[in-house]
């Protein structure tokens, strides 16, 4: 069977993993860095993803999309609250957001899906074959939309999405293999903008979930935000000036805040520093750990409700948890660990890196789909209850929160009216009495035959799958035929739209890839300009005129073609100045090695 | 309450669904699996959770050799072992998951297990309660009219300290009535299992057997109303 990577598509970084020689490792990227940022950039010269992007957040924040995962599964009204923090321009089609970069529009999971294309490039050229199939990572309280939504990424990036699995769970898989641990515990995962807790038993290879609980907005972003928002105050304060006019700095204010927070997990007292824009100088402001953490301390103590919630769920106390576990960046922060360690009452694990754990569990899942590891299996739940809405706007539960999946439900309809020919059907999520408190997932028909009121008898069944994803199918009992059901969902592509993207995706992947070549010809050509300045200073007097002469001409038309948009011609101009300086090269190789000759000399007379 | 272990638990009362395989068409003896060509069998829908989990109908359960059985079947069954199988049995390995999740979730519970078996044996007792039980009319019609004036009260400390301190002590009695019926039920799930075990074909082991049945029930819907009340109560006081 083909190899199967595993995926951690992050709110801020994502990484690639893989199982060799019965070990989950990360991909590196050229650059030897494990995580891509999740940043997606469209420039005029077409979309790039990671680390360059990253550095158009504040070139061209109108155009750089970062934090994209909020958005998925979701409508522009769900996230009201916090558009006046993104610079970029959402709307929405569908019940589906839209984020505008330039003259086009994009999905989430269009922008999630050039993330994880730039992923399953990396691993590609680091694994030399070819890359199809993929295990992606969720948060645990991610509800049917956004799941649904992340396969729909996988999808459009070419990807078949062979499971979705939750972030916690993952990163109990890889603890379990790697340190061993058994009994039950905690993982507690406070990422960049999602919070989950799941409480699991491992028990002789079986991973077995709980409970689970979460919030799916609450992050290391939210701290970054309040830290933000301080600065922003303060440079309003102290030089009347109002930086949201200024989405480039405030996307500054954003990456300081975050690096101030960073910093304060290791020192306790540090300085932001910030460039005003129109000559108003700087800002500069010291920070304590103390002063962050009274910042945050209301966050923090946001995720200790749903870690009640959870054990409760499970029926346990504190004292009934044998090992807890730390995931995700934010988990770095002294005042999280000093919380979680006083909810439980022990010192939690953060043994393995917890920006990488994740995407390693994925890789240990994916070995599992593949046949290669046989002893360990995960059951895992649903985090949230799903019903159908009943009469009076009221929800009917069908399977409850925190079922082991795979969970399946029946239920019996029929009709109130003689000749009635349809039953509208809405399913739901949510633990709320009411159904306007919940969320809805899906709308669909039943069709029935015309018969007289309650003969039509129509089992529905819902099932849950080993995704969390919620299937629907239909069967009347009378005649025993099924039905095909075209369920709409409330807040997600269609099934067309999706198809339409994924062609989409190859069209641009041309284009894509035109981008991809262009910077890093120009990378190649900035760094062969500095190493040739560098020799020429160091050895200038070693070759003629004529040398120097043509590898200044060289060196000239790199510069030009670099300016340009053709990859191909900055490669050739590249070629070229490689040439010329060939014998520059070779001179100043000889005399560095005379030169350590000679000492060699020196040292064995003295 | 299931820490008791059953060692006279006798013959298991497999009732095998003999039936051919989907794929070779063979006799299927095993449990789940073709014995010919080894292909996954669906778990048939007429199979109680008892037979599916390999228990005979009993009320009282070894917890862990449940869970044992459980883990078991979940690595014959789980979707995560079929990716590499055909389409067919993957739907197989995700019915038979599903199945097995719910008999699990339903007997791990003993009061679940209770209501399950009833069900099997004397059909649907979901009746929902509507009036208190008749030894409990009295108290519970006090406890309504306090609670009334509890909430009319609204706060006003003067007058909420008595009233709360009285429905506290009414707290404690229903949850001592609580525990009482679960002692009353544990010792019916004795009772109930050891006519199983004794397996007897006679008029009086038919009455014995009725009769077990309707105290379970009449103890289950009492319990289900005591709980909402209690469940109510403490949602109230806080």
């Amino acid at each position: 069977m083909a190899r199967i990577v595993g995926i951690d598509l992050g709110t801020t970084n994502s990484l690639v993993a893989y199982m060799a020689d019965g070990r989950p490792r990360v991909i590196p990227g050229r650059n030897e860095r494990t995580m891509v940022p999740s940043v997606v950039a469209m420039t005029d010269n077409g979309l790039i993803v990671g680390d360059p992007a990253k550095e158009h957040l504040t070139r061209s924040p109108e155009r750089t999309v970062y934090s994209v995962k909020r958005f998925m599964g979701k409508g522009l009204e769900d996230v009201q609250g916090e558009l006046a923090y993104f610079p970029y321009h959402l709307t929405e089609q569908g019940g589906v957001i839209r984020i505008k970069l330039g003259e086009k529009t994009y999905s989430p999971p269009q922008i999630s899906a050039m993330i994880l294309k730039e992923l399953k490039q990396r691993a590609e050229a680091y694994l030399g074959e070819s890359i199809t199939k993929a295990v992606i990572t969720v948060p645990a309280y991610f509800n049917d939309s956004q799941r649904q939504a992340t396969k729909d990424a996988g999808m459009i990036a070419g990807l078949d999405v062979l499971r979705i699995i939750n972030e916690p769970t993952a990163a109990s898989l890889a603890y379990g293999l790697q340190q061993k641990i058994q009994g039950t515990i905690a993982v507690y995962d406070l990422g960049g903008g999602t919070f989950d807790i799941s409480i699991l038993k491992l028990k002789n290879g079986i991973f077995e979930v709980l409970a689970t609980n979460g919030d799916t907005h609450l992050g290391g972003d939210d701290f970054d935000r309040q830290i933000a928002d301080l600065f922003v105050k303060e440079i309003r304060e102290q030089h009347g000036l109002d930086l949201n006019a200024y989405p480039d700095h405030m996307q500054a204010v954003r990456l300081e805040a975050e690096r101030t927070k960073i910093r304060l997990s290791d020192e306790l007292k540090t300085t932001a520093i910030l460039d005003l824009p129109e000559d108003n100088g700087r800002y500069s402001k010291d920070l304590t750990r103390d002063q962050l953490e009274s910042l945050t301390m209301e966050l923090v103590e946001r995720t200790l409700g749903p870690c009640r919630l959870a054990l409760k769920d499970a029926s346990l106390t504190p004292n009934d948890i044998d090992e807890v576990v730390l995931v995700g960046g934010s988990t770095r922060m002294p005042l999280v660990r000093r919380q979680v360690q006083e909810l439980f009452g022990k010192q939690p694990h953060c043994e393995l890196n917890p920006d990488e754990v994740v995407a390693l569990g994925a890789a240990v899942q994916a070995d599992i789909l593949s046949g290669g590891t046989t002893d360990l299996l995960l059951l895992d739940v649903t985090p949230l209850s799903l019903g159908i809405e009943t009469m009076g706007g009221v929800m009917s539960s069908l399977i409850r929160r925190n079922t082991t999946i795979p969970a399946s439900a029946k239920e019996m309809f029929t009709t109130y009216v003689d000749g009635q020919t349809g039953v509208d059907i809405h399913i739901l999520q949510g633990e709320r009495e009411l159904v306007k408190d919940n969320r809805s997932l899906a709308r669909f028909r039943l069709k029935v035959p015309p018969l007289p009121a309650g003969v039509p008898r129509i089992e529905v069944t819902f099932l849950i799958d080993a995704n969390g994803i919620l299937n629907v199918s239909a069967r009347d009992v009378r005649t025993g035929e099924t039905q095909s059901l075209a369920v709409k969902p409330s807040y997600g592509l269609s099934d067309d739209e999706v198809e339409r993207m994924i062609g989409e995706s190859f069209k641009f992947a041309a284009d894509d890839m035109k981008a991809r070549q262009l910077i890093e010809a120009r990378t190649e050509a900035e760094a062969i300009l500095m190493a040739t300045e560098k020799a020429l200073k160091q050895g200038s007097h070693l070759v003629g005129e004529e040398d120097l002469s043509s590898i200044r001409a060289s060196m000239a038309a790199v510069e030009a073609a670099k300016s340009g948009s053709d990859h191909k011609a900055i490669r050739a101009k590249i070629a070229d100045l490689e040439k010329a300086t060939h014998h520059l090269a070779e001179v100043l190789m000889d005399t560095s090695l005379k030169e350590a000759l000679e000492n060699k000399k020196l040292s064995e007379i003295t | 309450m299931d820490h008791h272990t059953h060692s006279t638990a006798g013959p298991r009362e497999l009732q095998m669904a003999r039936s051919m395989c989907w794929h070779c068409q063979s006799e299927v003896a095993g449990e789940y699996f073709c014995d010919r060509c080894v292909k996954v069998q669906p778990v048939s829908k007429e199979l109680d959770y008892f037979t599916c989990l390999g228990f005979p109908r009993r009320l009282t359960i070894d917890q862990r050799q449940l869970e044992a059985k459980f883990y078991d079947l979940s690595r014959a069954f789980h979707p995560d072992f079929y990716q590499n199988k055909s389409a067919a049995e993957q739907t197989i390995s995700l019915g038979n998951s599903a199945m097995l999740n719910t008999a699990y979730r339903t007997l791990r519970d003993p009061i679940e297990r209770a209501e399950y078996l009833l069900d099997l044996e004397a059909g649907s007792v979901k009746e929902i309660r509507n009036s208190p039980p008749a030894e409990l009319f009295e108290e519970i019609l006090e406890l309504q009219d306090t609670l009334n004036e509890y909430r009319a009260a609204g706060r006003a400390p003067e007058a909420e300290s008595p009233l709360r301190a009285k429905l506290q002590s009414e707290r404690n009695i229903l949850e001592q009535r609580q525990r009482d019926m679960e002692t009353t039920l544990q010792r019916l799930f004795v009772q109930w299992d050891a006519l199983q075990d004794r397996g007897e074909a006679t008029d009086q082991a038919r009455i014995e057997r009725d009769r077990i049945l309707k105290q379970i029930r009449e103890n289950l819907s009492n319990r289900t109303y005591v709980k909402n009340i209690v469940s109510d109560l403490v949602s109230t006081i806080g």
